[in-house]
């Protein structure tokens, strides 16, 4: 069942704010393998003109996909979850993450597509700090299978 | 915001220093820790098979982290990362074994544009598949 094109531009509540750690930035760069000083020496960080230790450059997502699941439980919206699968994503960055922000997410329904029985979904994420500047935008693609395909895919 | 690779030193088609990445088993597990992303598609060999799956899938945003690192080493300050989008085409099949699989990254400079910006294509495979599609990140260089 295609998704209701009236959802389209719909935004939901800002969250709470995350507060972005020190010691998260640490183990997500440790879980990518990566060993980039910015991630983990303020020092390094500042040298590179950062007020301290950045996050590298994916790891916002862990905040905007859990502020996404505001538009994918939406129980009026209808999504199946089971048959999600992730196609795109993109961030547009006006300054890194860094440790001690604290981050609020904005989602709008930015598209609602059917293609061949699949419901295409783009979220916009509009992320801000705590003085309401813009941080970061991240937008996600997801893509609901149709019913009789199985689940493939990132 | 400082990056060591200069505007002026590079110019369309300038290669970027590939890398090859692992992923094994542990290192999924390790990044649904970290990154709060627990689907069993990505540790839970059963689950994955019984929903279609060849085998254990990594996360596409684990494979997007390593992807851009090509990027990040190369101009040294990862602030320098001004937009980076992917489309996920094919998943990273990781077996349960000793090694694990392998994500192969290529870039190089597609477009230069203004402010001492450049535009970096990516190519990330493992194996012979291409797993990420319209890989591309903008780049402030000084």
């Amino acid at each position: 069942m295609a998704l209701d094109q009236s959802f389209v531009g719909r935004s939901y509540p800002p969250t709470d704010p995350y507060e972005v750690g020190r010691e998260k930035i640490r183990e997500f760069a440790e879980a990518v393998g990566d060993t980039n000083p910015a991630y983990a020496d303020t020092e390094a960080a500042k040298a590179l003109g950062h007020p301290d230790v950045i996050a590298p450059p994916t790891f916002v997502f862990a905040i905007t996909f859990k502020a996404a699941g505001q538009v994918i439980e939406d129980p009026q919206l209808g999504l199946d979850y089971s048959r999600v699968v992730h196609g795109d994503q993109k961030f547009a960055y006006t300054r890194p993450v860094r440790a001690g922000d604290r981050l609020t997410v904005t989602s709008t329904i930015e598209a609602i597509k059917s293609m061949a029985g699949n419901d295409i979904l783009d979220i916009r994420g509009e992320v801000h700090d705590e003085a309401g500047e813009h941080v970061v935008t991240a937008w996600t693609k997801l893509v609901a299978r149709a019913a009789e395909t199985a689940a493939e895919g990132a | 915001m400082t990056a060591k690779i200069a505007y002026g030193d590079v110019e369309v088609g300038t290669e970027l220093p590939a890398q090859t990445f692992p992923v094994t088993r542990a290192t999924l597990v390790q990044y649904a820790g970290a990154s709060g992303d627990f689907n069993p598609i990505h540790w839970n060999e059963k689950f994955a098979r019984e929903v279609g799956l060849p085998d254990v899938i990594a996360h596409g945003m684990f494979t997007m982290a390593e992807a851009i690192r090509v990027v990040t080493d190369w101009v040294g300050d990862p602030g320098a990362v001004v937009e980076y989008g992917v489309r996920f085409t094919k998943p990273v099949i990781v077996p349960n074994d000793d090694k694990g699989a392998t994500i192969e990254v290529s870039a190089k400079v597609a477009a230069v544009l203004d402010d001492n910006r450049v535009r970096v294509d990516l190519l990330a495979k493992s194996g012979d598949q291409k797993v990420l599609g319209m890989s591309r990140a903008v780049v402030q260089l000084a």
